[in-house]
């Protein structure tokens, strides 16, 4: 006799509590019954990803979506600078390939609205048949439905995994000098320059340094000092004293503190350095805590210290970046491709997320969720960071088309400035090179 | 059988004499010219004339095209970044084609000579050659790290300090010169190889007879000989290094800030990262034509090699 979800075998029955009990003590949900899941089996979906340790938990699990939904998926993740260009071509061509896309919001978010690439999925949200009860707008950090929302405030996709920008730091270098951890941009500062020794090849500040990569780190210190790289009026205000000041905090850090070559580090050179135990503190995102604590690459394994970014003279912000899945606007599959990103956003799909490692959900329920927490391999101190990162979390970069083209002119002039040129300068210059650019871009 | 063969060659050097004749063609042969031409225009013609009609338009990736006539190209004109790359590609060029040549034709005049082991160490010395630009570039990245690269450690014992390499604006170019002249030395010395084993004795046993040293013999006896092959290297290496792009790319995506950037790698960012495809594409078109123009000159100085002259043989 066949077994059904109404009608079960005894083995079946037995199967299904076993997963059910198994489930509750890993601090994982099963999918709402109040769903319709199996509303479009015999679908097929064409999934774009980014490839990285998010797509590849969800790939891992894709046959669970599938054998819920009977939904065939067919994902294909690619690197992010390539998918980012195909998933730009395919689209402003109007026939994607695919139903389910995969954003950088921070890069990709304005583009995609201004296209009209994205299903307003507002509507499904509120369907009971397709969206499940515990899945509201509010359980989510407050940057990700900034994120998710249009400028008209139209749901336009699921926010995924979230980055908060946090400082690690090593805990011995700290005690050698008798230091603790900084709660002000001065104390970074001042510690930073304690720990520099060139004649250890110690360094006490270690960030990006090369072109485009670098720019987050000076628009995370320019947090700190209250302001951001646009105002609300949509003008720039790159060369204004606060940008200037964070600049020359930026200078400071990377000159005085950091190791040679720091201005041709992108975050894996900065990451190398880290490891080997002769560097302060690193500046950025919240993913690096498996590579520090992974015995085989790392010679700081228990002692490193997960610090949120310590407050500037006029605000205290941790930088967020973070991605999200979106349905295709000219996806004839939509409501399928509706339910593939609730799956992919799950309480049970971020909690595998955070406790692999793999990256962190924006959905509040599950960092709150304390068998979650208990499954969680990386130090309590991590996730605390995350946590009350979340609490002081700002956009780390502008909405904006050409977001590329910020960074890299940025960029050029804060590697300038590791060379010794003025902060002030540079900025204007770079001011001057981007405004046209952003005009083009939103006339 | 042999005035057969003779027949049939003297009557297809009469058809090919006739068909050379302008107007002469037979109907019948345009069926076999058609498939050449469909792969022409569809991979030569069809993308340069859109090329060249996306440079007059004004479009970037999800917005509307916008025809601009000739913006593009006066906009090109004052770009300090794009004339900042350009002079990037001409010195990493100069570079990568002058250091390769000169250690080639030392590598090459070394494994001319007899040696024990000459086989297998000719092996090992062009294994560089076969190697992928990428996975070289994240090795030579790992290499050239201020602080755990292998580079400063070895140039530590001969007491010399660190060095910033593609870390640093001043030394980036020629660091990554470096990694192109340790991938193609070995092509040149090939080359070279080649040429020398065409190269006769008789004048060497002569100059010897007059008394000339090992320098006045290579200078005035193996260097104009070998000058054709010399001159095909230059061509291949040329090419090769204006159009260098995965390993640049790789190793420094063109920074620290925009001291390695070439025109390839500023077009790539400008089309594929701005998705500003009209822009990108009058760079392209400009960008050709200056290739056009080095190719033309290097042709030039190659028929000066006096190739026809039959100095090599």
């Amino acid at each position: 006799m066949p077994s059904s979800f109404i009608n079960p075998t005894r083995r079946g029955f037995l199967a299904g509590a076993a997963v059910f009990g198994a489930g509750s003590m890993l601090g994982v949900r099963v999918a709402s019954a109040a769903v319709d899941w199996k509303r479009f089996a015999g679908t097929t979906l064409e999934v774009n990803l980014v490839k990285s340790p998010r797509s590849e938990t969800l790939i891992k699990y894709l046959s669970e979506f599938e054998e819920l939904t009977g939904i065939k998926v067919n994902a294909e993740a690619t690197p992010e600078q390539q998918q980012r260009q195909k998933t730009t071509i395919e689209l402003s061509s109007g026939k994607p390939s695919f139903d389910v896309v995969h954003m950088s919001y921070h890069v990709q978010k304005r583009q995609f609205e201004k296209g009209g690439w994205l299903a307003d999925i507002s509507g499904f949200l509120k369907d009971p048949s397709l969206t499940d009860p515990t899945l509201v707008e509010s359980d989510f950090a407050e940057a990700g439905m900034t994120f998710a929302k249009d400028s008209d405030g139209v749901l336009r996709s699921l926010p995924f995994s979230v980055d908060y920008w946090i400082v690690y730091w090593n805990k011995a270098l700290f005690e050698k000098k008798g230091l603790s951890f900084p709660t002000t941009f001065e104390e970074m500062a001042v510690a930073a320059e304690a720990l520099t020794d060139p004649a250890t090849n110690t360094y006490g500040f270690v960030a990006r340094g090369l072109k485009n990569a670098n720019t987050p780190v000076w628009t995370t210190l320019l947090l700190g000092y209250g302001s951001s790289p646009l105002g609300p009026d949509g003008k720039l205000r790159t060369n204004s004293e606060e940008a200037v000041e964070a600049a020359k905090l930026y200078q400071r850090l990377m000159t005085k503190a950091a190791p040679p070559g720091v201005s041709g580090f992108n975050w894996a050179e900065a990451q190398s350095a880290f490891l080997q135990g002769k560097i302060g503190m690193w500046l950025d995102g919240v993913g690096f805590a498996p590579p520090i604590e992974n015995p085989e690459k790392s010679r700081v394994v228990g002692q490193v210290g997960y610090g949120v970014m310590p407050k500037g003279p006029k605000a205290q912000a941790a930088a967020t970046t973070g991605d999200g899945l979106g349905v295709v606007a000219a996806s004839q599959k939509k409501e399928a491709a509706y339910l593939f990103c609730q799956w992919a956003i799950s309480h049970e799909m971020g909690a595998r997320l955070l406790q692999a490692g793999a990256g962190v959900p924006f959905r509040q329920s599950v960092l709150e969720d304390q068998k979650v927490r208990e499954g969680v391999k990386m130090p309590a101190a991590w996730l605390d960071a995350v946590a009350s990162s979340a609490k002081v979390s700002q956009l780390a970069l502008p909405i904006i088309i050409p977001v590329t083209e910020f960074r890299d002119i940025y960029g050029v002039g804060l590697t300038n400035m590791i060379g010794g040129a003025d902060p002030s300068a540079e900025l204007k210059n770079a001011t001057a090179q981007f405004e046209p650019v952003l005009a083009r871009s939103e006339g | 059988m042999a005035s057969v063969s003779m027949e049939t060659t003297a009557a297809v050097k009469a058809k090919a004499t006739q068909g050379s004749k302008p107007g002469r063609f037979a109907p019948n042969y345009w069926p076999f010219v058609i498939p050449a031409l469909v792969v022409v225009a569809a991979v030569i013609v069809f993308p340069w004339v859109f090329t060249l009609w996306m440079s007059v338009n004004s479009w970037t990736l999800g917005q509307a095209q916008v025809f601009a006539g000739l913006d593009n190209y006066v906009r090109l004109a004052s770009d300090l970044r794009f004339w900042e790359s350009l002079w990037h590609t001409l010195l990493y060029t100069t570079l990568s084609v002058v250091a390769p040549l000169v250690l080639g034709t030392l590598a090459a005049l070394i494994f001319d000579a007899q040696f024990p082991l000459r086989g297998i160490l000719r092996g090992i010395f062009v294994m560089p050659m076969m190697a992928t630009p990428v996975a070289i570039a994240l090795v030579w990245t790992m290499m050239f790290h201020p602080q755990l690269g292998v580079l400063n450690y070895l140039l530590s014992y001969i007491g010399v300090g660190p060095q910033e390499w593609i870390y640093n604006q001043a030394s980036v170019i020629p660091s990554l010169v470096l990694v192109e002249t340790w991938q193609w030395t070995p092509l040149v010395m090939l080359i070279v190889l080649g040429g020398l084993a065409a190269v006769p004795r008789e004048p060497y046993e002569s100059a010897e007879i007059d008394g000339a040293n090992v320098w006045q013999k290579f200078r005035y006896l193996t260097l104009p000989m070998i000058a054709p092959f010399l001159m095909i290297a230059v061509i291949i290496r040329s090419i090769d290094a204006v159009k260098s792009f995965d390993i640049i790319y790789a190793m420094t995506q063109g920074g620290p800030g925009t001291a390695s950037e070439t025109v390839n790698i500023y077009l790539y960012n400008t089309a594929f990262s701005y998705y500003d495809i009209g822009y990108g594409s009058a760079m392209a078109v400009v960008f050709f034509i200056l290739i056009v123009a080095l190719s033309f000159i290097l042709l030039m100085v190659k028929q000066r090699a006096n190739w026809s002259n039959g100095e090599a043989h």
